[in-house]
């Protein structure tokens, strides 16, 4: 008893002492970690800038110049500008369409390659590894490798953008899917099975009742980035509204209040479909919840 | 009382399973409605007509095969050997393919049977197994031809102009010159090319053989002339590829940092005042909904192309993005960790700092880690807008039409870039907050 109280001033010495040695060792770390990174920023900086056409700081002054310009222009011609609005409606159309189809064919793909590269679901399961490669690979390529290669082949048009968006889908969603799969519960397709329903009935029945909000709420989202994404596909010739504005931009001043009516359509389809989709997948979550 | 409650319970039942069977069969032919309705729309039927299969089958073949050319000019009866045609390809002085032989005749043998001879006087004999000897006399600006009226469809003859293409190769005649493309499988001069001395060098010899360049060492001297090789430019590609990955680097990190002060003033939590809050989020939702494509156009008129333009909007893009993230993640902070700290006296920023940051730390890394990845690939499409990194080589390669070899290079480039970064995300995550995906 008199010996734990003899010993014990000392270890709580050490015990201070080594915390203490710990703390500066993590703050050590922690402060290496941020001057690398600080370092990394300020160098990334300087070769970005150095790089550039344009220098940072001589640029930061024009920064308003090009929108006061489109906007000066657009409001000096504003009695045109529904009208403008309404003849880029139908590339607007264009725009939205090559989303949602894309949306719609990722959407499916996704869904077969993620029950195929799922433990405990697959079909064959020596092959999930193949699938899940398949899927890493879908998911790298940039749509706009695979648009431009197909714009080669197949011409202009919103084909193209369709391919390549359906494709980077299918794997970004596949891999979404197959989280989301991995927890749902075994049990119905244990039960299914017993019945001797085959693998298509099962995953139809068993599984997808279960997924079915969270995939649909995932999809929606990936329409709201679709829609993005084709728009960038237009500027590099699939068609839309993307191909529009290239074409407004290339005019220069003069036609600066198309450019403004695509920047206004574009804008308002993309805020619209976030508020949308956003209020849909929270009543979805929601409701999944309840 | 059972069957009181059972019956509106069948009713109920029998609703749903109507509504179900309804929604099972409207869902599927709004659909296929929609899909007719595109159908239409994007004109499929006639994508038929303005799908190029010689495109495609360029495409296909050149990007893994190349073309050795070789050109008589009809002037001077002068014959330059080049690999793709290119001049940094052409074989030095004195020089020419294995495949190539004689003085005076010279022969091409072009493999299982076909010949071209280039006879003196601008004459031409092509022999192709199963059909003959085609013979050719340039004169002015004309090619005689011993060919009948009628030529199988893989002759074009004219007055002017006689292209043959067999699968050995494709042999050209016009007035001017006589051009010969034999293909090989492979991409040509991808290490060194002829004006290096180490073109045709092994790995072994260049690494441990004697010295090849007397001027240089041989491991520093074929790095040079690897990394400068005037055809594949691995010096220039490199740098793309570096400045595609800063701009998605300086972009996300700075969108994040600041993302994070701006987040705190938009959450509920955190920002008492109404007006500052809604307008934080407006400000959130604005940046987000102009898009990175319209800020790159804007910020490409005062900044120019270049890697910085492409940083710049990704950062502004991803500073409404990550502020939304991040004011949600804000607002579900536990509150006893604040309580607790500031039970202990600490001061507002202290609670934020002890008792706030290291909640959402992982929450943000997290997001930060994705995005950094997913940028990479945003990086590649914003530089081909706006001119800079590997997204602007690709589309040069695409735009020219003729390197797919190049084309194909660049992809495979892109595709491991994008898996390094994705892996290299992974790993980072895991080391930080530790977790395992």
């Amino acid at each position: 008893m008199t010996d734990a109280t003899l010993s014990g001033p000392p270890r709580v010495d050490t015990i201070q002492s080594s915390y203490l040695a710990q703390v500066q060792r993590r703050r050590l770390y922690g402060g290496l970690t941020l001057a690398i990174f600080a370092l990394l920023m300020v160098s990334g900086f300087m070769v970005a800038d150095g790089r550039n056409a344009g220098g940072f700081w001589d640029g930061l002054h024009n920064i308003g110049d090009y929108p006061a310009d489109v906007l000066s222009e657009a409001w000096e011609k504003r009695a045109d500008l529904p009208a403008l609005i309404v003849k880029y409606f139908p590339a607007l159309i264009e725009t939205v369409n090559i989303a949602a189809v894309s949306t719609l064919f990722g959407a499916c793909a996704g869904l077969v390659l993620s029950l195929l590269s799922t433990r405990g679901l697959a079909r064959w399961p020596r092959l999930i590894p193949l699938f899940r490669r398949l899927m890493d690979v879908m998911r790298a390529i940039p749509e706009i490798v695979i648009a431009l290669v197909l714009i080669f082949v197949l011409g202009g048009g919103p084909v193209p953008a369709m391919i390549a968006i359906a494709i980077h889908t299918a794997g970004a969603l596949g891999k979404m899917f197959s989280e989301v799969a991995e927890n749902a519960d075994l049990k119905p397709v244990e039960g299914l099975a017993s019945t001797g329903a085959t693998w298509a009935q099962r995953m139809w029945l068993g599984i997808l009742p279960q997924v079915a909000p969270n995939y649909l709420s995932y999809a929606l989202l990936r329409f709201e980035i679709n829609i993005r994404a084709s728009a960038i596909l237009g500027f590099v010739g699939a068609g839309g509204l993307g191909y529009e504005l290239r074409n407004a931009m290339a005019w220069g001043p003069g036609r600066f209040d198309e450019a403004a009516a695509i920047f206004v359509l574009l804008f308002g389809t993309i805020v619209l479909f976030d508020q949308l989709s956003s209020r849909f997948r929270n009543r979805l979550t929601e409701g999944h919840r309840a | 009382m059972t069957a009181i409650d059972l019956g509106p319970a069948k009713l109920g039942a029998e609703r749903l399973i109507r509504r179900k069977t309804l929604l099972a069969f409207a869902l599927p032919a709004v659909v296929l409605a929609y899909f007719t309705y595109i159908f239409f729309a994007f004109d499929i039927a006639g994508l038929a007509q303005r799908a190029n299969l010689d495109n495609a089958v360029t495409l296909a073949s050149d990007s893994w095969s190349y073309k050795t050319h070789v050109t008589r000019s009809n002037r001077d009866g002068e014959i330059t050997y080049a690999v793709e045609g290119e001049r940094k390809g052409a074989y030095p002085e004195g020089t020419r393919p294995d495949w190539v032989t004689g003085e005076e005749i010279v022969t091409v043998d072009l493999g299982k049977g076909h010949l071209v001879r280039l006879l003196p006087e601008n004459r031409a004999e092509v022999t192709i197994p199963g059909f003959g000897v085609i013979e050719a006399q340039a004169e002015g600006r004309s090619v005689t031809t011993n060919l009948p009226a009628e030529t199988p469809d893989w002759i074009n003859a004219g007055p002017r102009r006689v292209a043959i293409t067999t699968p050995e190769g494709r042999i050209t005649l016009t007035g001017s010159k006589t051009e010969v493309f034999n293909y090989f499988p492979g991409w040509e001069l991808f290490w060194f090319t002829f004006d290096s001395p180490y073109y045709g060098h092994g790995v072994m010899q260049i690494l441990f053989g004697d010295r090849i360049d007397p001027a240089r060492s041989n491991l520093a001297g074929a790095w040079a002339d690897f990394w400068g090789n005037p055809m594949w430019r691995h010096g220039d590609v490199a740098w793309a590829i570096g400045e595609t990955i800063l701009m998605a680097f300086l972009g996300t990190m700075g969108a994040a940092m600041i993302a994070l002060p701006l987040a705190f003033l938009a959450a509920k939590r955190f920002a008492p005042v109404m007006l500052l809050r809604a307008a934080t989020r407006r400000l959130f939702d604005f940046v987000r909904g102009v898009d990175a494509l319209i800020w790159t156009v804007v910020l490409a008129r005062a900044f120019g192309p270049g890697p910085l333009t492409g940083a710049l909007a990704i950062l502004i893009t991803d500073t409404g993005t990550f502020g939304k993230i991040f004011s949600e993640a804000l607002e579900n902070v536990d509150e006893k960790q604040i309580e607790g700290v500031a039970s202990a006296g600490a001061k507002p920023l202290q609670r934020y700092r002890f008792g706030v940051i290291p909640q959402v730390v992982p929450v943000l890394l997290a997001q930060v880690l994705y995005f950094l990845e997913s940028n990479t690939r945003s990086a590649t499409i914003i530089g081909a807008i706006t001119g800079g990194g590997i997204g602007l080589l690709l589309t040069q390669a695409i735009q020219t039409q003729k390197d797919w070899e190049e084309v194909a290079y660049y992809i495979i480039l892109v595709v491991l870039m994008v898996m390094v970064m994705d892996w290299f995300s992974g790993w980072l995550r895991a080391r930080l907050i530790g977790k395992k995906d």
